[in-house]
């Protein structure tokens, strides 16, 4: 009994102490989370009775970034490069294998369940698919208030009906919907429910996989715009991950590009994409239809060949090497660290940002060759 | 290894020798009888598509672009669907006329369709190799042994590796990309004159959807076929298409050639939906973003569908539905192809 006791003296000290790191606000334009080398592989098993390990799907290997109080962070890369992974992880719904996950100077890779709760309230996400990720045997007020049954400090309950109406009207549906059920909702109403949910805790983090590639166009810019008037509202730091080059571009500050679970370039909009200097975020740029039938005509088009190799097996080196124009034999035996590339050291260039590439050049894609 | 191309690869859209069109859709309507009353999907559409022209056909969900295209086909659920009036008149025959033999006969082998979703159209149960070689052993009689050889040969045509090795792999062995391939290669696999694609692209990555989508304009070229290309993706419309129907509520509300229509609106729908996506090559302000959501084909709105969404909605449009109208150029010269059904195209292009 004496051991249990004091088992939970320790826990409590632990949620204390993250309790009192997290309550210090952050300063804008200081980093609010800060992820070192994460890393998440998933075993390969073979066997029924006696498991063992052949392999792992190295869905993450090794990425840092950070993120800073008040911005946007974009992450982009085809389906497969682990940039939903890279969400789960963010939110700790998956273990990482190895690395650091510091938020506000407490890495909640390491936290306990108890501590991890006080976290998670300022972390929240917002899902892809607003059809599954709503329950359908609850009504858009159950679904929004569930969360401060969870966390019922932040609503005394008697309260928590006005705070949920209150958060419809935020995000732009009547108020009088609060006992209606998802499928009386429309896509993007769906979609202003996910955001109203994620918004509930007042969270200083969110993180959207995908969170508008299921709307309809006209009602994408919809909810992106919303998005942003939320972003300025509650002083929000968004980590939004998408396929969509364009939707990225507009609506982040920064831009980190994936391939295989590792960062192959990272860098302000500007940057990435009107200089882009690795030749993945160059053949994914110019791959990307431009809605000007001008452009077609006047584009250079970087046609790459072949499919994402298996993330259980990746290339020795560097991963793009197998698809890569440029692949020389140093990229097979060494790989290339995400650093600002030599030649462009101490240039005041918008080139000289982080790609991880021996031979990296910068080549405008984007906008026609005359 | 990859191909660099200095905008040599797409071609400048062709202007259509309007001779005799391959396919003509006059009028057509489509509408789905459901418990909760009468849908109507499709609601008077006119298109035509010339051999070896693309016409895509642009709309949001719902909008009836994939309905129009499945009733070409012959595809449609009847019931609960039903085509009230209109023709489809293929090389100057009405399909809607004829005997289910002889539309058996079109069907694959005058036109074919590509369906989106790649994995879920192929049978998983059943090899590549298998569900290729059945058009020819169904359509033109083959051996198995002759249909196989035949399968190889489309699946080196449409550029996938190592066929000869990988004709008897099942579909959940290919990836994306090469499964939207087999689908081309079943589709090209009699060499039709019309093929309809149907969001061919939207499921795969932006350096596969490249792949593809130049893979298919090198093929039509090739066969000189013509393309329905049925989409919402303002971008992938603009790199392969040679003129442009744009959907709403089931009508055309705008159909013009690729390049006046991205410069020019001359309908405040497609107008709205160019200012509301972004652009990849320069950031700008906030998005313009049409307010409200597109209709219940339940209760279309009177007169101009769009008309509780648009900014430019007088009385006449909640009472009067819109034609097509001509437009021309402000001094009266005609634009050829283009058309508009708003009453007020002119202010929406000259405005």
């Amino acid at each position: 009994m004496a051991d249990v006791t004091k088992n939970d003296e320790a826990v409590s000290d632990e949620v204390a102490a993250v309790e009192a790191a997290i309550a210090k606000p952050v300063e804008r334009g200081e980093p609010i989370l800060q992820v070192r080398n994460l890393v998440k592989h998933f075993p390969l098993t073979q066997g029924i009775l006696f498991k063992k390990q052949v392999g792992a799907v190295k869905a993450v290997d090794g990425i840092s970034f950070d993120l800073y109080q008040g911005e946007t962070l974009g992450i982009v890369g085809e389906s497969g490069c682990g940039k939903s992974t890279v969400a789960k992880l963010l939110m700790n719904l998956e273990r990482a294998t190895a690395g650091e996950v510091f938020y506000k100077g407490q890495d909640i890779t390491k936290l306990s369940r108890r501590a991890l709760k006080a976290v998670r309230r300022n972390i929240q996400m917002v899902f892809q698919d607003p059809y599954t990720s709503l329950n359908p045997r609850m009504t858009v007020g159950d679904i929004i208030g569930e969360t401060y049954d969870i966390h019922p400090e932040v609503a005394p309950k008697g309260d928590r009906r006005r705070k949920v109406q209150e958060l419809l009207d935020v995000v732009g549906l009547n108020p009088e919907y609060i006992n209606r059920y998802p499928h009386q909702f429309s896509g993007g109403q769906r979609q202003r429910i996910g955001i109203a949910r994620g918004l509930a805790l007042n969270p200083e983090i969110i993180i959207c996989d995908e969170p508008v590639s299921a709307l309809d166009v006209s009602v994408q810019a919809q909810v992106i715009n919303l998005m942003e008037k939320l972003q300025d509202e509650f002083n929000l730091s968004y980590i939004f991950i998408a396929h969509d080059l364009s939707i990225v571009r507009h609506i982040s500050d920064r831009v980190g590009v994936m391939y295989l679970g590792k960062m192959a370039e990272i860098g302000t909009d500007t940057e990435i994409y009107d200089h882009p200097t690795h030749p993945y975020t160059q053949a994914l740029l110019s791959a990307v239809p431009v809605p000007d039938p001008e452009a077609r005509e006047h584009r250079e088009r970087i046609i790459l060949t072949g499919d994402v190799p298996s993330p259980a097996n990746p290339p020795s080196g560097c991963r793009f090497r197998t698809r890569c124009w440029k692949a020389q034999d140093r990229c097979a035996t060494e790989e290339p660290l995400l650093a600002i590339p030599q030649r462009f050291v101490g240039d005041d260039t918008p080139a000289a940002h982080e790609s991880a590439c021996h031979f990296a050049e910068e080549k405008d894609v984007v906008h026609a060759v005359n | 290894m990859t191909i660099i191309d200095k905008n040599a690869d797409v071609p400048a859209p062709r202007t259509g020798d309007a001779a005799t069109p391959l396919l003509e859709v006059r009028d057509l309507h489509v509408e789905f009888h459901t418990r909760d009353g009468v849908a109507k999907a499709v609601n008077g559409v006119n298109y035509t598509v010339s051999a070896g022209e693309t016409l895509a056909v642009l709309g949001e969900s719902g909008s009836g672009k994939s309905v129009t295209a499945q009733a070409i086909m012959g595809i449609l659920d009847m019931p609960p669907g039903k085509i009230p009036h209109g023709e489809i008149l293929f090389q100057g025959r009405d399909m809607l006329k004829m005997s289910n033999e002889e539309r058996r006969k079109i069907r694959g082998r005058k036109i074919a369709m590509i369906f989106q979703d790649a994995l879920s159209s192929l049978n998983p149960v059943l090899t590549v190799g298998y569900q290729l070689g059945e058009m020819f052993r169904v359509h033109q009689g083959l051996s198995k042994k002759e249909a196989k050889a035949k399968a190889i040969e489309m699946m080196d045509r449409v550029r996938i590796p190592a066929a000869r090795e990988r004709v008897n792999d099942y579909p959940h062995q290919f990836s994306g990309g090469m499964r939207q391939r087999i689908m081309i290669a079943m589709a090209l696999a009699l060499e039709p004159e019309l093929i309809i694609a149907d969001e061919p692209t939207t499921a795969l990555d932006v350096t596969v959807q490249a792949q593809v989508m130049d893979l298919l304009a090198d093929l039509q070229r090739e066969y000189n076929m013509g393309l329905i290309l049925i989409t919402h993706d303002l971008g992938v419309v603009a790199d392969v298409a040679d003129k442009i129907a744009v959907m709403y509520a089931g009508r055309i509300v705008e159909t013009a050639p690729v390049h006046e229509i991205y410069k020019r609106p001359a309908h405040p729908y497609t107008k709205g939906l160019l200012e509301s996506i972004p652009r990849l090559d320069q950031k700008g302000q906030e998005l313009y973003a049409i307010k409200g959501l597109p209709p219940n084909l339940l209760r279309i709105p009177t007169g101009c569908a769009f008309n509780p969404r648009c900014e430019m909605a007088q009385d006449i449009c909640r009472t009067e539905v819109p034609t097509l109208h001509r437009v021309t150029e402000q001094d009266g010269s005609e634009l050829p192809g283009r058309g508009s059904a708003c009453h007020f195209w002119k202010e929406t292009i000259h405005g």
